[in-house]
């Protein structure tokens, strides 16, 4: 299968517009120009592409919801927020092959009737924004952007806009009031973004990869991008793998390949020596596989059959020498330092969950601690006011539910077996970070009461 | 402490959007280049440039990770300890920095040189360990990498 996706960015200096140019880069512009907008739409419809980001919203139904709203302007955000711990296939594009995210942009925001774009950036990739500021500029240059594109009459106008360090920003209506200058915190759903999202007005965001599939839609027409991948999930997929592999990377897929094939075939295995233990196959934020599922196919539906997700397609591979509650350890920290304070489910439900944790891994766990978690999960699901909570509880509850004995032995009076946590450092070296990381940041993060 | 190109940088990131108050985060940012990070006197310089309430300012900058309330070193290092890279020994890393550094998180080195913070995941997945030294990536790293990276930071 041909690489829809990573077919530039082995090139040497394909971030150069002349390069791009050179292999086929902004050939689908034209194209679309030649399309009614609402054609554009229909054949985004029928391509099937759902949204890369994690949630897998249809595409073309997104942007039909902006069109038809008769408010302007209208706006196209490129969500480039990419923090879902694991994902890295936004960079690679961002980094390899800019030009092929803002020709998915231009035809996108042709097909919305956006005259203006955002490409919001997540602050820790600060190499990528200088590349995309060097990419906009030159497509300016060609006059790709801006007004009257390619004689057409079309004017759309493009900038980057970096973010500063929050993952809660990865989810589109925080994403919004980030980029208006406030304080990341998601929004109350209806009104969606399509009808009423930035400055009150109807507003696309797209994530990288979902923007990156369109000029290949364009140019091949839906029918023959839809025969890659599979059933209710067509397109190939970047699926970044990381952890205990040989050859971890970014590798683009047809939907529904196998986990082993990803593992075995691109990845290069597990490490020598070592078996397959665990998996999260989508992010943080979607439930752990164990290794007797490794023969489960990449995609929407087979994953969610799985009892997982297939979120942004962040594939973390754990070896025999993980230690599980650990590992929930070091996610539920992680949450519960993006958690952004607005809901109370959220707020507090991580920072129980994350001292429940601490001292579990620095052997003062109680009994009942298990039930513990349980129970603060059982409160936090379905409860939360947007998705970082729902997606707290998943390592949680996916490794207690997949690996018992091992919370059981570490809560035990031996603490932690020590087998399973040979490679990872554990006990001593597990910081709190509400306490003692905030009293660090001095008054930054102060997303406590 | 801002002087008119600041100044000026601020008014023209504020024209790529309909509201200044969008050119909030593009303004932290750029003062914060310019000084390491954001003491008041920053902020309502910024405050006055975008018309927005210092209060307004104060909240917004406080929630992002990356803008700086207090000096850093000359250099800041932001070594991941997430989960992609404590799988593959970020701790023993960060220990090693620790006591190589000789301060603790938050704390500036006694010739000025380097601050270090953890961060969360910062992309790198691909080549974790992996830290930020600045806006350079160092990934695969060992503490034996780690020692020739800090060399290359005057």
């Amino acid at each position: 299968m041909e690489n829809m996706l990573l077919k530039r960015v082995k090139i040497p200096r394909a971030a150069d517009i002349d390069v791009a140019v050179a292999h086929g880069a902004y050939s689908a512009v034209a194209a679309a120009y030649d399309m009614r907008p609402l054609d554009v739409i229909d054949e985004v419809k029928r391509s099937g592409l759902r949204g890369r980001g994690g949630a897998g919203f249809p595409t073309g139904a997104k942007w039909g919801f902006a069109a038809m709203d008769p408010k302007r302007p209208k706006y196209l955000i490129c969500n480039a927020d990419e923090g879902e711990p694991g994902t890295f296939k936004d960079r690679i594009i961002l980094e390899g092959d800019p030009h092929l995210l803002i020709e998915g942009m231009i035809i996108a925001a042709y097909a919305v009737g956006a005259e203006r774009g955002y490409i919001y950036l997540r602050g820790e990739y600060p190499a990528a924004a200088e590349l995309l500021d060097g990419a906009i500029a030159q497509a300016y240059g060609k006059g790709l952007l801006g007004n009257n594109i390619l004689g057409k009459g079309v004017t759309f106008e493009l900038s980057v806009h970096r973010g500063a360090g929050a993952y809660i920003c990865g989810e589109e209506t925080s994403l919004i009031e980030s980029l208006e200058g406030k304080r990341g915190q998601p929004r109350l759903r209806p009104p969606f973004p399509a009808n009423a999202g930035a400055w009150g007005k109807p507003t696309v965001v797209n994530n990288v990869e979902t923007l990156a599939n369109v000029p290949s839609i364009i140019a091949l027409g839906s029918d023959a991008y839809s025969k890659v991948g599979a059933e209710g999930s067509p397109g190939t997929k970047i699926f970044c793998v990381s952890g205990a592999v040989n050859r971890p990377g970014a590798y683009e897929l047809p939907l529904g390949t196998t986990l082993r094939e990803l593992i075995e075939a691109s990845a290069g295995g597990i490490r020598a020596g070592r078996r397959l233990k665990a998996i999260i196959p989508g992010g943080a934020s979607t439930p752990m596989l164990t290794a007797a599922q490794v023969d489960v196919k990449m995609d929407f539906n087979s994953l969610l059959a799985a009892g997982s997700m297939l979120g942004s397609g962040a594939v973390i591979v754990m070896d025999d020498t993980a230690c599980m509650v650990h590992a929930a350890a070091v996610l539920v920290r992680f949450f519960e330092h993006e958690s952004c304070g607005k809901c109370t489910p959220c707020r507090e439900g991580t920072g129980w969950l994350h001292q429940v944790y601490s001292r579990i891994l620095k052997g003062g766990a109680r009994g009942g601690d298990i039930e513990l978690l349980l129970n603060i999960c059982g409160k936090m699901k379905g409860k939360c006011f947007c998705p970082l909570g729902e997606g707290a509880v998943q390592p949680v509850l996916s490794s207690i539910r997949l690996f018992r004995d091992e919370y059981e032995r570490c809560i035990g009076k031996n603490g932690c077996s020590g087998a399973s946590c040979k490679g990872m450092t554990h006990g001593k070296n597990y910081q709190m970070t509400s306490a003692e990381s905030r009293a660090i940041s001095n008054d930054q993060n102060s997303n406590t009461p | 402490m801002l002087n008119d190109d600041v100044r000026e940088r601020i008014r023209l990131a504020a024209l790529r959007y309909p509201d200044s108050r969008a050119a909030l985060l593009p303004a932290l940012h750029i003062a914060q280049a310019e000084l390491g990070h954001l003491p008041d006197e920053a902020m309502r310089f910024i405050a006055e440039e975008l018309n927005v309430p210092e209060s307004d300012v104060y909240g917004t900058a406080t929630f992002y990770s990356l803008i700086r309330r207090r000096p850093s070193g000359k250099h800041v290092i932001s070594i991941c300890h997430n989960l992609p890279c404590t799988l593959l020994g970020a701790e023993p890393l960060i220990d090693h920095l620790r006591t190589r550094l000789g301060v603790e998180e938050g704390e500036v080195t006694a010739d000025g040189r380097f601050s270090y913070q953890r961060i969360e995941c910062i992309g790198r997945c691909d080549g974790a360990p992996a830290m930020l030294v600045d806006d350079d990536c160092h990934g695969d790293l060992t503490p034996e990498k780690i020692d020739a990276v800090l060399e290359r930071y005057p």
